[in-house]
């Protein structure tokens, strides 16, 4: 195993039918037509030096290393920014080449330090590497004259260190910002000799810098370097696995040495991020290896005792003996399973196969209930398939993008710069937020739109949407002719065209003025390529399917579904959303979205497994609590998911917990849920893992174990040791085996093997003998249910309204520097940025209530109450107050309350009437939890028989 | 005489809002905001950026690359002295000499006396120089003495604001 090193062609790939025919040192080559000739060069093999090109942003032609001589011309043109022509005859060195080089790299040198050995980025430096290209031996100015080898390190950023004496100002880094992350943060101070690359008139962690690290990437000495390689010194070797934050599943290079993590790279073969990174998959891994890793099993017997660590076998066994014991006192529906979008598909797969052959029900739901659960139904009866249509390059071709319920540059950054830099060629943006999200408007984009709806309204405004497309004659009617379900559409159509579903009508409903939902949905209709991308907001709702089913039918009116720059995509909160769902985690649902009462289906997976399978579906999440409660529900398996402070009303889940009589948690840390539990199973990091994790856009991405579990044993493992002591054996040996058996068993994966996601890097399902190399693009001819269905989405309102008592409606959302429950990333150093939840109100409703910046305030609901403190900001409207959930303290789901979509149980995260009041204390809710932090989680001091 | 005045966000709001609306309209408003304060204050990057849609880096860039933005509040008055090619010839780096000796005013360094001298390239005056420039208006055919009596305006001026 070696350091994995890509191929940097200097400037960007072009794709062109047209080509063109070049010669280079005498030698022929073809290449697409817009090829710079120093692209040309290194499709060949051979490297032209340079110091200010890359080839994930545009030619620059500033250093002036890249000198060529091409016949005919005059002078000696920088290969970067010249393109590749017909009969083209270039020369890459020569003595006067040489020459110039050499000359120019002694002016770089001549204010560079000459600490190569002790310098960080010995040994990976394009600064070195190119002047041992160019032959320097001597820097004729000497050092003595004016120099900036004494410029001031700025240390401010937790992940990354900028230290100008070593900088050469190629600038690399400020167009990374604002080419490929977008974010403008860097530029140049002064002119001249006086040029310094500066964050601003300040300090890196008090810029706009977002920490995305592609700065740090492009730069090519050590002037901007991770603290890592600072730290560790230079990796040795390095694999490719996948990020396992949100879901749009960003493949990385984990550069280590030894079992040392030392950085993680963004990899340009990635096919989803394509290089590109954020700050919690570049450099929020630290929790990987945080001392609150639990490493040992251990179990109790009540969850007031305190914690005894045991060996895998004893908690194994006494897992089983627990699960058997209940079983047979409650039945056989006492018992179920809950899997984690967080984990890979091969240990979901394992799970629901453990919960349906092993427990013999179908008590299997996932974390996905409560995210993205209306889009599995939503888009299934619409389309014929519980998944988004496109793949993320498709926004490069968008002409506009309607974005409702997402925060795609705090949830799903990488994507956010894709779409920022289509937004900046010119393709235009309609957002659907109650708060003003920062793509409403931040440097270099404007959106088109900001249809500021009231929460809760989302199918009344794309009701109204579809009201105008449909009723202005907007209808692309041969799409809708040929490939939709025509009665169904016409009777869509009657009902979309009713008054009741104008602008005008439901702007009562929405707040948003009727004239701007009529302009958006022109701009929406009017153009070739229009798309739809959506977050959780849009799911987290009573009507959450409605307003799936609501887009498609936008979508597929507008003859927007099937080609590229158009689709109806769901952004993926986690790394595995799609998979887990995907995987059969549902308590209807075998593996590929098939219901089990469907005897086929049974049927083969009873020969497989060779057991008899129930054919009623089991208990949802929610379910599974309420049973609980009720005395019916005794046993649980909850695998890296934290139910106790993710999922709604948060004491309803405790009091549920508290009712069951063995909980099994598997977790990295422990968590909330664990405080809870029974029997506690230490779980591997992602960097622990072998398996596969099913982006957004439904690509199997391989990860791959860089270091052996800390726990001592890998997830799936653990699960099949279960199985085998409750009598049935699961023999795999490897994750790739657990993946042959979904592909045997699954006709959308029929095609997938490790072998296949090696060779291709990754492979979009459908895959199998239709679509061998996978799907990136669905529907293309037809729809995958025959005919696309429109779905009559009356709007009703939620039951959770404002009223006197509890006057404001409270939405939660989540930030770019934490992660949902925050399990990982407030063990990194993210927490700088974001210390505490906070409650974001509006100026008006704050002076109303005497509420000042940074007030402690109690929030209430019909569910219970928290305190957290109060920020005054503009971008929520009156009347809607916000937070986020990343900190278990701060308690925001004990005031979410059960109401939940109408079709999947998904719950309303998003509405919740609450009132808002100066405090001066915490509530009752927090004070218990934070005693219970301590009196649930004791541990005792390790004895030796114990220890493994 | 321009006439500056202390920082104050709501005007500089204003003359950033009237010109908002002009192509490439980041340089007419760091002018404008120089123009009336004298100098474009570190407080009206954030302005500039939020009304032009751009980065407070980029703004910032901006203001930097020209030395003719000031980043602080003027101390006196500004003569900026023309050593292009053309003055040189006529002898600009003579009356450079000449105020290092008889005023102590080092070039592009503090203020002297309430008199800051700047070096310029070209005013495009180059047939009567050596030229310098002050408060808007062009001065040719600079001698030593006459660099002396502008300097010594440049100072009353600077003294009578005192």
């Amino acid at each position: 195993m070696s350091l994995i090193q890509e191929i940097d062609y200097g400037t960007p790939i072009r794709v062109s039918e047209a080509k063109v025919t070049l010669t280079i040192d005498g030698e022929k080559v073809t290449v697409p037509a817009g090829t710079s000739v120093m692209a040309a060069s290194m499709s060949r093999g051979v490297k032209i030096p340079k110091l200010c090109a890359s080839d994930n942003m545009e030619a620059f032609g500033s250093c002036r290393m890249c000198l060529v001589e091409i016949e005919g011309r005059r002078g000696t043109p920088a290969s970067c920014t010249t393109p590749a022509e017909d009969g083209m005859v270039v020369r890459t060195q020569s003595e006067r080449l040489a020459k110039l080089r050499r000359g120019v790299m002694e002016l770089y040198i001549s204010d560079h330090p000459l600490d190569c050995l002790t310098c960080s980025a010995n040994g990976n430096c394009e600064l070195q590497d190119t002047a041992g290209e160019v032959g320097l031996r001597e820097v004729r100015y000497g050092y003595q004259g004016e120099n900036h080898l004494q410029d001031e390190k700025d240390l401010s950023n937790p992940y990354f260190a900028y230290d100008p004496a070593k900088c050469i100002v190629c600038s690399r880094c400020v167009r990374a910002c604002e080419e490929v992350q977008g974010t403008f943060a860097l530029t140049v101070e002064g002119r001249g000799f006086d040029s310094r690359i500066r964050p601003g008139p300040t300090d890196f962690i008090n810029s706009e810098c977002v920490s995305c690290g592609a700065c740090v990437q492009a730069c090519p000495t050590a002037t901007l370097i991770e603290k890592g390689v600072v730290d560790h010194g230079q990796p040795e070797h390095s694999l490719v696995t996948t990020c396992a934050y949100c879901g749009v599943g960003c493949s990385f290079k984990a550069e280590m040495r030894g079992e040392q993590l030392v950085r993680m790279v963004p990899y340009k073969g990635g096919q989803a991020n394509e290089g590109h990174s954020c700050v919690k998959g570049r450099f929020a891994y630290g929790y990987a290896t945080h001392k609150d890793r639990m490493t040992k099993p251990m179990i109790r017997e009540k969850i007031t005792d305190s914690w005894r660590e045991v060996s895998w076998d004893e908690a194994i066994a006494h897992a089983a003996s627990e699960l058997k014991r209940i079983q047979t006192k409650y039945g056989r529906e006492s018992i179920g399973g809950i899997s984690s979008s967080r984990c890979t598909n091969e240990e979901v797969y394992v799970l629901q196969k453990l919960v349906r052959a092993v427990f013999h029900n179908n008590n299997i739901d996932t974390c996905a209930r409560v995210c993205h659960s209306p889009t599995g139904y939503g888009l299934s009866v619409t389309l014929g398939t519980s998944a988004g249509t496109q793949d993320f390059k498709s926004v490069d071709a968008t002409d506009v993008v309607l974005l409702i319920g997402a925060n795609p540059t705090d949830a799903h950054p990488v994507f956010a710069s894709r779409l920022k830099k289509r937004l900046r060629a010119g393709a235009k943006l309609i957002i659907a937020d109650p708060r003003a999200i920062e793509l409403v408007r931040t440097p270099h984009i404007q959106a088109a739109h900001h249809l500021q709806l009231r929460p809760g309204t989302n199918v009344a405004l794309i009701n109204s949407l579809a009201h105008v497309i449909v009723t202005e004659g907007l209808v692309h009617e041969d799409y809708v002719r040929a490939r939709c379900d025509i009665e169904a559409f016409e009777s869509w159509a009657r009902f979309i065209a009713l008054d009741t579903n104008s602008p005008e009508h439901m702007e009562q409903y929405t707040g948003v003025p009727a004239a701007e939902v009529r302009a958006a949905a022109r701009l929406y209709a009017g153009v070739k390529n229009a798309s739809i991308y959506y977050g959780l907001g849009v799911t987290e709702h009573s009507q959450g399917s409605t307003t799936v089913m609501a887009l498609a039918n936008l979508a597929m009116a507008t003859g927007n579904i099937g080609h590229d720059g158009a689709g109806v995509n769901p952004l993926r909160g986690q790394n595995n959303v799609q998979g887990s769902c995907d995987m059969g985690s549902f308590p209807h649902e075998f593996t590929g979205y098939r219901h089990v009462a469907r005897g086929d289906v049974r049927e083969s997976f009873e020969k497989h497994w060779g057991v008899t399978l129930d054919e009623e579906p089991g208990l949802r999440i929610p379910n599974m609590f309420d049973e609980a409660l009720s005395g019916s529900f005794k046993g649980l398996i909850v695998h890296g998911e934290d139910i106790a402070q993710s999922d709604p009303d948060t004491n309803h889940v405790s009091a549920a917990l508290r009712a069951m009589e063995c909980v099994i948690v598997q977790d990295l840390f422990l968590n909330e849920t664990a405080k809870f539990a029974h029997i506690f199973l230490p779980g591997a990091s992602f960097l622990e893992k072998d398996g596969t994790f099913t982006n957004a856009e439904r690509r199997i991405n391989r990860v791959r174990k860089v270091m052996a579990p800390l726990g001592g044993k890998d997830e799936w493992q653990a699960i099949c040791d279960l199985s085998k002591a409750l009598g049935y054996e699961m023999n795999y040996t490897h994750p790739s085996e657990i993946m042959d058996e979904i592909a045997a068993l699954t006709p959308t994966f029929a095609g997938v093997s490790y072998k296949k996601l090696d060779e291709l890097g990754s492979v979009q399902w459908p895959c199998n003998d239709a679509a061998p190399e996978g799907t990136p693009l669905m529907h293309v001819t037809r729809f995958v249910n025959g005919s696309g269905k429109f779905m009559l989405t009356e709007y009703v309102p939620t039951s959770e309204r404002s009223g006197p008592r509890f006057p404001l409606i409270l939405t939660t959302g989540r930030i770019l520097s934490q992660y949902n429950v925050g399990a990982q990333t407030r063990r990194t150093e993210n927490g700088f940025w974001h210390k505490e939840d906070v409650l974001e109100i509006h100026p008006f409703d704050a002076e109303q209530r005497g509420i000042l910046d940074g007030d402690l305030v109690s929030l209430v609901s019909r569910a219970g109450d928290t305190a957290l403190r109060a920020r005054i900001s503009e971008r929520m409207q009156p009347g809607v107050v916000y937070t986020t959930f990343h900190y278990p303290g701060s308690g925001a789901n004990v005031v979410t309350t059960d109401n939940s979509d109408w079709a999947t149980n998904c719950p309303e995260y998003k509405v919740t009437a609450v009132e808002v009041r100066r405090s001066n204390s915490l509530s009752s809710w927090q004070e218990r939890n934070a005693e219970e932090d301590v009196t649930l989680r004791k541990i005792l001091e390790a004895t030796p028989d114990a220890a493994e | 005489m321009t006439v500056h005045v202390a920082w104050d966000e709501s005007l500089a709001r204003e003359l950033i809002d009237e010109r908002t609306g002009l192509e490439g309209a980041m340089l007419p408003i760091l002018h404008a905001l120089q123009e009336r304060f004298g100098y474009v204050d570190s407080r009206a990057v954030a302005i500039v950026a939020q009304a032009l849609n751009v980065s407070r880096a980029e703004v910032f860039g901006t203001i930097s690359f020209y030395h003719d933005f000031k980043r602080q509040p003027p101390m006196g008055g500004t003569i900026k002295l023309c050593r292009a090619e053309a003055c040189q010839a006529r002898g600009a780096e003579d009356l450079v000499e000449h105020l290092e000796h008889e005023h102590g005013v080092e070039i592009d360094g503090g203020y002297q006396n309430g008199v800051k001298v700047e070096t310029a390239y070209c005013l495009g005056n180059c047939a009567l120089g050596p030229n310098a420039l002050h408060d808007g208006e062009i001065y040719g055919k600079l001698d030593p003495q006459s660099l002396d009596e502008l300097f010594a305006l440049v100072a009353r001026k600077a003294g009578a604001r005192q």
